[in-house]
């Protein structure tokens, strides 16, 4: 397990954020959208404000349809174990152009108490990854660690599940000023605006 | 195998003609063929699913990134997908073109299906799930044309119900 200072979800986003620019992201609900918001909301950002599991299953729908574009799925460790076939999968078609990030804080957060996971009593999902098929997985627990391992999936052009081990803890507040539907017509249009410009 | 191949042709035939580019399954008796032609066919992308609701994220997906898909299920299928089609596909407006086998209806003789037979159509306007059935070959072009139509207008998730008259030769 992690030790000394635990990372913030929060910071290890902003590791990640200035890649995520030129990618197609998929969000879950509730902490991980809040903190990818308050970064600076994109017209290529979906939050999947709901439908626990399926964010995975949503990028792998997009990467499958668009190979030219690269996913990221923003997943945790509550919503895989919701939809854990979805790793299989993943695994089965494996796409190059998706990325699985993990944020694992071993807990149910957002619901206003701390409910320990089935990954704070020992499950791995990196291990679970893995042994379903995913290509590449790997786990880190340190800002730089995530940066650089982010920056090697983007590279690595390989299906990878990153599991990243962060804090229990979420933002002050949960605000996301942009509607479900405005955002998803947003996302929509960024997904298909090379279809729109030729037509 | 008395699920009949020529009308999986069909109904696949009816798929292709309205531009269904992905199709995502959870193989079951009744769609043996269908998964089979999905299969062999270079311009479709076909999922095999580990369980049905992973299929409402995947067309989901594919919908938004500008591909027409298809769901190919057993009604027990439908049982298992129910929060994604409600919290995903109706929160976010997405329509999708469910293909759901009606099991344990008359005829069936598997006592293990007869109790989702029995919830399938009511549970389909519970969620308000427009839904058609397939029983002839005659009408499947029109109804699959025209269940596609209605999704795509009314963003919303139809179903067409694959009966035994259709699907099964005795």
């Amino acid at each position: 397990m992690t030790q000394g200072k635990v990372m913030l979800r929060s910071e290890a986003l902003e590791a990640m954020y200035p890649n995520l620019a030129s990618c197609a992201v998929v969000t879950i609900m509730g902490a991980t959208a809040s903190e990818l918001y308050a970064l600076g909301h994109r017209p290529n950002f979906f939050y999947l404000e709901h439908a626990m599991g399926l964010a995975s299953s949503m990028g792998l729908g997009i990467a499958l349809s668009r190979p030219e574009e690269t996913v990221v799925v923003l997943d945790g460790d509550g919503s895989i174990l919701m939809n854990l076939g979805s790793l299989t999968t993943m695994a089965r078609y494996r796409p190059s152009n998706l990325i699985h990030v993990v944020f694992d804080n071993e807990a149910l957060l957002s619901v206003g108490r701390t409910f320990t996971t089935a990954t704070g009593t020992g499950s791995s999902i990196a291990a679970m990854a893995e042994a379903a098929g995913v290509p590449r997985s790997t786990t880190v627990d340190t800002v730089e660690g995530c940066r650089q391992a982010f920056q090697e999936a983007l590279a690595a052009r390989e299906l990878t599940t990153l599991v990243v081990k962060v804090a229990a803890q979420g933002p002050a507040n949960y605000h996301i000023d942009v509607h479900m539907l405005e955002n998803r017509f947003e996302f929509q249009r960024y997904l298909t605006r090379d279809r729109l410009k030729a037509g | 195998m008395p699920v009949s191949e020529t009308n999986s042709q069909i109904i696949y035939t009816a798929l292709k003609d309205c531009g269904v580019r992905l199709i995502s399954v959870l193989p079951e008796t009744w769609l043996v063929h269908l998964v089979t032609l999905a299969e062999a066919d270079a311009d479709a992308t076909l999922v095999r699913l580990a369980k049905e609701e992973e299929g409402i994220g995947i067309s989901a997906g594919a919908h938004l990134a500008g591909i027409s898909s298809a769901m190919l299920m057993q009604n027990h299928g439908l049982l298992a997908s129910l929060n994604g089609i409600v919290s995903l596909a109706q929160l976010y407006r997405i329509p999708l073109l469910m293909l759901i086998s009606l099991r344990g209806g008359f005829g069936e003789e598997h006592p293990w299906q007869t109790e989702g037979g029995m919830v399938t159509e009511a549970l389909l306007e519970t969620l308000r799930v427009p839904f058609e059935r397939l029983q002839a070959p005659g009408h499947v072009a029109q109804r699959v044309r025209e269940a596609q139509t209605l999704a795509n207008a009314a963003l919303r998730p139809v179903a067409l119900l694959l009966c035994r008259e259709l699907m099964w030769e005795d």
